[in-house]
């Protein structure tokens, strides 16, 4: 298999289009509104349709999506619509396939999301209508994707043949085919039709430029060994890679025009016993907290902090078990850490000025994600193994509501559509 | 307290007498599935289906699962399980006509 990466002409994997009745922004008059029959009842039913358009232009078609959200239920390989400002469920999409370990992008717009499944399954699902717009099979096994800063691409990394595949956000058609020879993780989009990723196998961080007529690769080596997941900062510029194989971190600076490996935390783990790792930590992109970045330690019970300027460490705080994520609320001022089995139970609370736990609480088994409404004054927690999503006030902890959802993970709100790196 | 320690001790000790079928096969796709998929068809870590694993004598596979493979991933689950229940787990995903 050639490693050079091609747009690609037409579509390589079969994109199977649901129908789609009555769609309304396409030509303006739904088909549903189109009458026939006699010269007399046609008028009644423009008439009639009229009213019923006039209806739905107002109605259902002025549903706004800036407060909705979509949680993964991964073992029925369905999602939830929610409404985040409600505190409610408003419906199930069903049919994705295998969604353990899902993740999801929105388009630009907050109405579509991009779904990508464990099975190599890319998924287009309509939070207004609620169904599947379009699906393709584009690999055999996938973790994760991210979709460009204008819209136009969705990226899938994939473990199964090796690499990133990108496609056309309104048609699910290929239009890249980016082959890594080994295990892709930790994709991210950045500024410039661009997206960074890594090679767990070869330690390589690619960047894909989609900006062009065709995809320029830039590939730094010397990342590290084992790269398991990476983020990247709001702004686009630091790309922070967490590496199985060693005991420091890998940072890029996007913003140089030849990015150099810079190890960050050298060491943080020398000296000490290794613990067993029984889930292997995020990184995601909610890891600035003030002045630093907050992210969750290697085979250590720690949260790692670093300061966001120097990239030095700035402090250490011990946890209750192997962080799996820490994520910054989105003012900054917490951080909020879930962790491993068997300790996936618990969350702790992380002051980020004194960087002392200041709350510890059991909101049940299995907590395996948490998403922070988009101004962070509520979190909503997947509690997989009591079937329920959990609503909590941050700055009081109370629980204010819980959802039925069956095997909740991911929890996605759509004012991630407008953010960087997410 | 010593009312609550002897429920404790009756409720532990089918447990410990006979591995729970239910809660480790539980185990198996939720936190084996972790690294290597929900269906066990790999992830990072490897595929782990009946077939990809048929090489495997049952006591070499019980002992991966106790004392990891260094230098992977793979972690022991000796601080979490006993002898049994690894040997449980072995003999479960060996078995091919599983479904």
């Amino acid at each position: 298999m050639s490693l050079t990466p091609r747009f690609l002409a037409g579509a390589a994997p079969a994109a199977i289009r649901a129908n789609a009745p009555g769609r309304l922004d396409q030509e303006g008059t739904p088909s549903l509104c189109l009458p026939g029959g006699s010269p007399h009842l046609r008028r009644l039913l423009t008439a009639a349709a009229l009213v019923l358009c006039g209806a739905l232009a107002t109605g259902a078609q002025a549903q706004a999506t800036g407060d909705l959200g979509l949680v993964v239920e991964r073992a029925s390989g369905s999602l939830l619509v929610v409404d985040q400002s409600e505190r409610a469920r408003l419906g199930r999409i069903e049919g994705l396939g295998d969604l353990s370990h899902a993740s999801l992008v929105y388009s630009p717009d907050a109405r579509f999301a991009y779904v990508f499944g464990r099975d190599g399954g890319l998924t287009q699902v309509d939070i207004l209508e609620r169904r599947i717009v379009a699906r393709v099979m584009q690999a055999g096994n996938s973790i994760g994707g991210a979709i460009s800063d204008d819209g136009r691409y969705v990226a899938v990394s994939n473990y199964e043949p090796g690499g990133v595949r990108v496609f056309d956000a309104a048609t699910l058609e290929m239009v890249a085919d980016i082959p890594t020879g080994g295990k892709t993780i930790g994709l991210v989009d950045i500024p410039g039709t661009r997206f960074v990723f890594s090679l767990w196998d070869a330690g390589e961080t690619w960047i894909a430029d989609l900006s062009g007529a065709t995809p320029q690769i830039t590939k730094i080596t010397g990342m590290g060994r084992n790269p398991y997941d990476a983020l990247v900062t709001g702004d686009g510029r630091t790309y922070i890679a967490g590496l199985f194989g060693e005991d420091h971190l890998t940072a890029l600076d996007l913003w140089q025009d030849s990015p150099e490996p810079q190890p960050i935390l050298p060491g943080y783990a020398h000296g000490r016993e290794g613990l067993p790792v029984y889930k292997m930590p995020h990184l995601e992109g909610w890891a600035l907290a003030g002045t630093d970045f907050v992210l969750p330690a290697m085979g250590q019970h720690e949260v790692l902090w670093v300061d966001a300027r120097s990239l030095e460490e700035s402090g250490r705080t011990s946890v209750h078990g192997q962080p799996v994520f820490a994520m910054a609320r989105p003012d900054g001022r917490h951080v909020w850490v879930n962790f491993a089995h068997p300790r996936n139970d618990t969350i702790q609370v992380i002051d980020t000025l004194t960087k002392k736990v200041i709350h510890q609480f059991k909101p049940g088994p299995g907590v395996l994600h948490m998403e922070f409404t988009p101004r962070g004054h509520e979190v909503w927690l997947s509690v997989r193994d009591a079937g329920k999503v959990m609503i909590y006030d941050t700055e009081t902890f109370e629980k204010l509501r819980e959802i039925e959802a069956e095997s909740p993970s991911g929890i996605f709100f759509t004012a991630r559509a407008h953010k960087t790196g997410l | 307290m010593n009312k609550a320690a002897l429920i404790l001790a009756l409720v532990a000790a089918p447990a410990l007498a006979e591995p729970d079928a239910h809660a480790l096969e539980r185990l198996v796709k939720q936190d084996c599935g972790s690294c290597h998929g929900l269906t066990l068809k790999g992830g990072l870590g490897p595929d782990i289906r009946a077939q990809a694993l048929a090489h495997y004598e049952a006591a070499a596979l019980q002992a991966v699962i106790l004392d990891g493979v260094p230098g992977t991933p793979m972690p022991p689950w000796r601080p979490l399980l006993t002898d049994e229940e690894a040997a449980w787990i072995a003999e479960y995903l060996l078995d091919g006509d599983r479904e």
